[in-house]
């Protein structure tokens, strides 16, 4: 079997450790295995709501923190043991684009600024490249004219430009994996299909896979090769995106699904939902969900359910049913 | 509460708000009519920057200097709003309008407790009633909202977002105002927790038949829960219409744009991809404000402004080939 280009090995990430008491201890993800092939390239989408640990992953593979157990390869290297030019060669070639567009400006330098960094950093001008040419073409990728951003300041600029120059910038180091955090939730909804698109693109034509963490579960669905579903550290279902969203197992995902608004004023919400029973410290042995789970049984109470796939399919459900 | 049950709760007439910048005025509302009929939803609905938060806050008259309200008139129930003394509208707010901002769940006051908070506003509106009638009507707000009576003592830090947001929704109807205006009340929450907060909106809508403006930009959850739309775009009113025909019919080849972009959980399609020019609101073109989008403009719309016109029982739309 070739290595995956990511993989996430039983990863675990408590919080609290030592001289708290068990029940301050927070487990933020639970023995989490995610893998991203190196190829094809793919978008591997992860969908969780608050709480589901989805920020705390997105930290671990970017190395900003190490997991309390298990492991995380990229190119078959522990990203915890990278350390001097091995580290900056990950994190050129492992990016990121997060959800606020304007956040991540310095408001009082003009947006060339955040390549002007990039170039620095990673001495691109030392490398033979020609680092005004790469910011151009970078910039074109996404379909933004270098003569309507370059020069401009932050505020000058709607969220959805401000949005594809932090996808030039990263795209301008030619990496192989780019962590998408929530790259559309602060962007107007008319103007998300052409971030996504973009997205897609890149995949397709510069052969870059990403890691699309969200809670939308419509966008995942959309524009996701793979996906895997978390509920408080947990991975409950993963697998082919289509086969998992269209045809959903775990009485969560049923739940997250039935749950989004249908846009169609003849399909509204007949049945009110409720958030089930009180959902206070974590459940020590047991389904996490056994407390809100309209299905549950004595069994699911006593022993955490592991992944099982279904029928020959790329589809993996966490549930006795 | 009136007594004379007109139609019509709130009738917004060519209401006009700018701002004044060292570059020019921008026109954050242009020309704005609107009506919202008495035990409705309406929804309104429009990308950040079209001045629908500058629409809410200006029915209410909070519109802060240099902002100003140049022209126009907000009839509440029979009352001008924009004509009134300060101490008549503070009356008014609250017990006949109530606003639910946008982020008031952040703005709930940390170091009191629930039921003293949802108390201290009505008595600030002039409600005066002795402890334990306050009380009680603290907790039949709760529980009209669905929440549990421990909320009473609780401490905002203490709630989830959704238990939040459903306290600024008791907060809202605590005075049984004919008219609640509510600004994206779900933005921050998660999915489920969305359903959730809305289906109470509904449940309110039924119980108490308070009439309802919906400011958002998820239309999605405009389908599930309003009557009619009201579509906004650069400070302008582009269509209004029942909500079926918004999404069965669009008219506006901006609402056409938003009702295509709606990402589906149904199936998997093309991505309708558009490109976003800003119009410069100090500056505008001459003509429609949605020609730099449009894709379908002639010489008429880049002259002039297309006026908002009936085209149908209950359809407006703004545009010169509809």
């Amino acid at each position: 079997m070739s290595q995956a280009l990511l993989d996430v090995k039983k990863v675990t990430k408590a919080f609290g450790n030592g001289l708290l008491k068990s029940q301050d201890r927070v487990v933020a993800l639970d023995s989490v295995d995610l893998s991203i092939p190196h190829e094809p390239a793919t978008i591997v989408a992860v969908a969780g709501e608050s709480g589901s640990g989805k920020t705390t992953l997105a930290k671990l593979v970017l190395g900003f923190t190490k997991p309390t157990a298990g492991q995380i390869l990229f190119a078959g290297q522990d990203v915890a043991d990278l350390r001097g030019a091995q580290l900056i060669e990950y994190r050129r070639q492992v990016q990121a684009i997060f959800q606020d567009p304007y956040e991540v400006f310095n408001p009082f330098y003009r947006v060339n600024h955040v390549f002007d960094q990039v170039i620095k950093h990673f001495q691109l001008a030392d490398k033979g490249d020609d680092p005004e040419e790469a910011v151009k073409t970078a910039l074109n990728m996404t379909g933004l004219r270098p003569e309507d951003v370059l020069g401009k300041y932050p505020h000058q600029l709607s969220g959805g430009q401000r949005q594809r120059i932090m996808i030039a910038r990263a795209l301008m180091l030619r990496p192989r994996l780019i962590l998408a955090d929530e790259p559309v939730s602060m962007i107007d909804a008319s103007l998300r299909a052409m971030i996504l698109e973009i997205l897609q693109r890149m995949r397709n034509e510069q052969s870059i896979s990403f890691l699309y963490i969200t809670h939308d579960l419509s966008t995942a669905y959309q524009i996701s090769d793979k996906i895997y579903i978390l509920y408080r550290g947990w991975i409950v279902e993963q697998g082919d995106t289509a086969r998992v969203i269209e045809n959903p197992q775990h009485p969560y995902l049923q739940l997250l699904i039935d749950s989004v608004p249908i846009p169609d004023p003849s399909q509204r919400w007949d049945s009110a939902i409720s958030l089930g029973g009180a959902v206070d410290g974590r459940e020590a042995t047991g389904c996490p969900f056994y407390s809100r789970c309209p299905a549950r049984t004595r069994r699911c109470l006593t022993k955490r359910p592991s992944l099982r796939p279904i029928e020959g399919e790329d589809h993996q459900v966490r549930c006795y049913l | 509460m009136t007594d004379n049950h007109p139609r019509v709760v709130l009738d917004v007439e060519n209401l006009q708000v700018q701002y004044p910048t060292a570059l020019g005025d921008i026109v954050a509302c242009r020309n704005v009519s609107l009506q919202v009929y008495r035990g409705e939803i309406l929804g309104l609905v429009g990308e950040s920057g079209c001045g629908k938060s500058t629409l809410a806050m200006a029915i209410m008259r909070l519109i802060q200097p240099p902002g100003r309200i140049v022209q126009g008139r907000v009839v509440l129930e029979g009352t001008d709003l924009l004509s009134l003394k300060e101490g008549r509208l503070r009356q008014m707010r609250w017990q006949q309008i109530a606003l639910i901002p946008q982020g008031a769940m952040s703005s709930l006051n940390p170091v009191m407790r629930i039921g003293e908070q949802i108390a201290d506003g009505m008595r600030a509106h002039g409600v005066e009633q002795s402890r334990g009638q306050m009380d009680n009507r603290v907790l039949d707000l709760l529980a009209a909202v669905g929440l549990p009576r421990s909320v009473h003592n609780m401490y905002p830090h203490e709630l989830s977002g959704g238990m939040k947001q459903r306290v600024c929704i008791a907060m809202a109807i605590s005075l049984h105002p004919s008219l609640i205006i509510a600004d994206e009340p779900t933005s921050a929450l998660d999915v489920v927790v969305q359903r959730l907060v809305i289906q109470t909106l509904m449940e309110i809508r039924q119980r108490l038949n308070v009439s309802m403006l919906l400011i958002g930009h998820d239309m999605g959850l405009q389908a599930q829960l309003v009557d009619r739309i009201a579509v906004m775009y650069a400070g302008r009113i582009m269509e209004v219409a029942p909500v079926e025909e918004i999404f069965d019919s669009p008219l506006h080849p901006y609402t056409r744009l938003l009702v295509e972009s709606i990402p589906s959980i149904k199936e998997r399609k093309p991505l309708r991809v558009t490109e976003g020019l800003m119009l410069d609101l100090r500056d505008p073109p001459p003509g429609c404000a949605f020609q730099l989008r449009c894709g379908q403009t002639s010489e008429i719309c880049r002259s002039i402004e297309p006026p908002l016109l009936q085209v149908a029982p209950e359809h407006y739309v703004a545009c010169h080939f509809c």
